[in-house]
């Protein structure tokens, strides 16, 4: 074990996976002399060669459509899109290509391709440097969308992610990189190193997606949360001192159902959370399928806080990213108090 | 008084009812173009993309540098799979009339592209083809039972039923799956290529798109892609000069397609898309270079869409009827054809005897698939395929909605 943020677990799994698998290489802007925008490909082009971890192009449609021509032919692509902002120029390729070659080709053909990216807000990123576009994703059949939130589970996942044959949409928050957020921006900044979660095994160990994490057991009210709202939700729950269970979905395809079932059925309660606009959000799928699936266990409506329904805004940042004192002030909503 | 600006919006040259007269068009004649060392500078043959490689004269005869040399049992084979293309699709064509296929895009007036270019390849150079080069299948022995199974949509389809007719995927002939969306396939080709480089192979990717798709973004990424990694790739643009009802004036403002690979630095000829000789020869030119590390070459296949767009237009609504007649570059069967009798390798009868022969192939093999099932009577796909194949393994939430609809 060592202590790593999440940019060395990114690291370290890619590191790991290039040592594993000769088939696997690694591209995008600025990834491969450079290292990263955000470190998180330092060091590996001068480790395993310029054809193995390489620059691009600033292409994120030609990133994309290469990734999926390499998948085709026989190579495990790992491709990085800078922000997660800027992967709609490659949305065609995504969504019509990369999502529907296993299917329609009858099985014959497909691409395993992984597409790293870091997401969402709370960096004082503006419209361009914050978004949280997973649920375009998720809406297409054929992706499977993972985001992690600590560095352990990113090492894992990220591993797992990469040797899978399916595509998958890898978000990494990017305000995680260094260190837990838990929404106050106003306390000094944590490091991952007080954090238990910044524990990473040095070698190779995967998590199987499709699996959430409760990131703090509780009886009181369900909130599940992912990527950088675990830890404002937990927070939340901490110091508002209610007994609230705080699941860490960690993939969104695949859902892990049953654990979020399990929970709001033992809890009678649910608070969504995410950093995305609400209207057509993940939360509104989440909240959906448990309504289906736990009608008569639910002692209150579903509540989700989440971004407003406007484009994410610079100077009133912190009025539009989701508040410990909006889940605090949802979670007693749905608590009747 | 000097004369208020307006926007410019170009026109087809010629529209319903008026003759066509195609005189004014710049034709360089056959055996001009000089032809290359393969491992020439992109700078040194800039002349290629503003000029037409032609083989066969108007007296059918084989003249000037890029003539392959071929022997004359590859041409016959060569006509033999643009014959048997151009029947095919008659008899598809019927049959959607018929109502026994929803929908079918013939390639009339253009087989030669993907015979001859597809001749020209090896058998393990990756085809990433748009939707009209079905004839790669032809080349590379796909059984043509398989190919109208596909079509009519029965349980022998490969592809389970699930993509339109014509959308071929063939696996086992390198023959990557096709989709609607155009150019999508363009930059794949070239990460197809820059994988073969990466592991050592010396296959090359190839890929076609149309002129009207030379306008869409994914044409950029591929020419670019291509030239900065220098991938071992074909890249295509099959000027057939309508892009549905749009003339290729419209497609592009500049001088020729080909013109557009000089900006990348990359290798571009133009070629007439008519002449088997020709196409056969720049293809083998451009996989040859590519084979040494010489990286990408780009292609304007200089032709004419003898047919409407798809079995859903109609071009008599938007230019001459039978503007293909006065195509100066003649129909690519009737050339190749031309030329072998004027070897002395073929004659009117033996060619009567091929078309005959191959209708009977086709019907019989119509018959064939449709023994497999219909479009309207079936069997189609088993209907709990349609949950297959979203993912390697069904995901639960997919098997959920499995049992829902019954299985």
């Amino acid at each position: 074990m060592s202590q790593m943020n999440i940019i060395q677990s990114v690291n370290s799994a890619l590191d790991i996976i290039l040592e594993k698998d000769p088939n696997v290489c690694i591209f995008g802007q600025d990834v491969g002399y450079f290292g990263g925008v955000f470190r998180c490909t330092d060091g590996l082009q001068k480790k395993y060669g310029k054809h193995r971890v390489f620059d691009t192009p600033l292409s994120e449609g030609g990133i994309l459509s290469t990734a999926i021509g390499m998948g085709i032919n026989g190579l495990r692509p790992v491709a990085e899109i800078q922000f997660s902002d800027y992967i709609f120029p490659a949305f065609d390729q995504i969504t019509n290509e990369l999502a529907k070659l296993r299917y329609r080709s009858g099985g014959e053909y497909w691409a395993p391709v992984t597409v790293r990216t870091p997401c969402g807000g709370g960096i004082r990123g503006g419209h361009y440097h914050s978004q949280s576009p997973e649920a375009y994703f998720t809406h297409t059949p054929g992706l499977k969308v993972v985001i992690p939130s600590n560095p352990h589970d990113t090492k894992g996942l990220l591993i797992t992610s990469i040797e899978d044959d399916d595509p998958v949409i890898f978000f990494e928050p990017k305000r995680l990189y260094n260190g837990p957020f838990d929404g106050d921006h106003k306390k000094a900044a944590l490091k991952w190193d007080t954090h238990p979660k910044g524990e990473v095994p040095e070698d190779y160990y995967s998590i199987p997606l499709g699996k959430a994490a409760i990131e703090r057991p509780g009886n009181q009210v369900t909130v599940l949360a992912y990527g950088t709202m675990v830890h404002v939700a937990r927070e939340a729950a901490e110091s508002s001192g209610i007994d609230a269970e705080v699941i860490d979905l960690r993939s969104l395809v695949p859902l892990d159902i049953d654990t979020i079932t399990g929970s709001v059925r033992k809890t009678g309660r649910c608070v969504i959370v995410h950093e995305a606009p609400r209207t057509s959000g993940f939360g509104a799928e989440l909240s959906a399928q448990i309504q289906e699936e736990c009608f008569y266990h639910l002692e209150a409506p579903i509540a989700r806080v989440t971004g407003w329904d406007t484009p994410y805004p610079h100077s009133l940042e912190w009025e539009y990213f989701p508040s410990q004192e909006r889940v605090i002030e949802s979670m007693k909503k749905v608590l009747g108090s | 008084m000097s004369k208020k600006k307006t926007l410019h919006v170009p026109d087809a040259p010629f529209r319903p009812g008026e003759k066509p007269d195609f005189s004014n068009l710049e034709l360089p004649k056959a055996g001009d173009a000089k032809r290359p060392k393969v491992m020439v500078e992109p700078s040194e043959i800039r002349d290629l993309a503003f000029s037409l490689v032609r083989v066969l004269d108007d007296k059918h005869e084989a003249v000037g540098p890029w003539d392959p040399k071929l022997d004359a049992s590859v041409l016959k084979e060569g006509l033999r799979h643009m014959c048997l293309l151009r029947i095919f699709d008659d008899r598809m064509l019927t049959m959607q009339r018929q109502g026994k296929l929803s929908f079918y895009m013939k390639s009339l007036g253009e087989e030669a592209v993907a015979i001859a270019q597809g001749m020209a390849l090896r058998p393990d150079d990756i085809l990433f083809p748009s939707y009209r080069q079905p004839g790669l299948q032809f080349v590379r022995g796909r059984d043509i039972v398989d190919m109208i199974c596909h079509c009519i949509t029965n349980v022998k389809d490969n592809v389970k039923g699930r993509q339109m007719p014509v959308h071929y995927s063939w696996k086992e002939g390198n023959f990557v799956s096709i989709s609607s969306p155009v150019g999508t396939q363009f930059p794949q080709a070239v990460g197809c290529a820059m994988a073969s480089a990466y592991k050592g192979e010396d296959n090359v990717s190839i890929s076609w798109v149309g002129d009207g798709t030379a306008a869409e973004g994914d044409f950029h990424y591929a020419l670019n892609f291509a030239s900065v990694y220098k991938a071992p790739v074909l890249l295509n643009v099959v000027n057939n000069q309508w892009a549905i009802s749009t003339h290729k004036n419209i497609s592009s403002g500049g001088a020729t397609f080909a013109a557009r690979g000089i900006a990348y630095d990359v290798p571009s000829i133009r070629v007439d898309g008519n002449d088997f000789l020709a196409l056969y020869s720049v293809t083998s030119w451009a996989a040859e270079r590519a084979r040494k590390g010489g990286g990408p070459t780009f292609i304007e296949v200089f032709t004419y869409r003898g047919e409407a767009h798809s079995t859903s237009d109609d071009p008599t609504r938007y230019r001459p009827k039978d503007e293909w007649k006065s195509w100066p570059l003649g129909d690519p069967i009737e050339r190749l054809k031309a030329h072998l009798i004027g070897l002395g390798a073929w004659s009117e009868k033996e060619q009567s005897k091929l078309e005959k022969e191959l209708d009977t192939l086709v019907i019989k093999s119509y018959k064939e698939a449709e023994k497999h099932g219909t479009l309207s009577e079936g069997p189609w796909a088993p209907e709990d395929t349609l949950f297959e194949d979203v993912y390697k393994k069904p995901p639960r939430h997919l098997r959920k909605q499995r049992q829902e609809f019954g299985f």
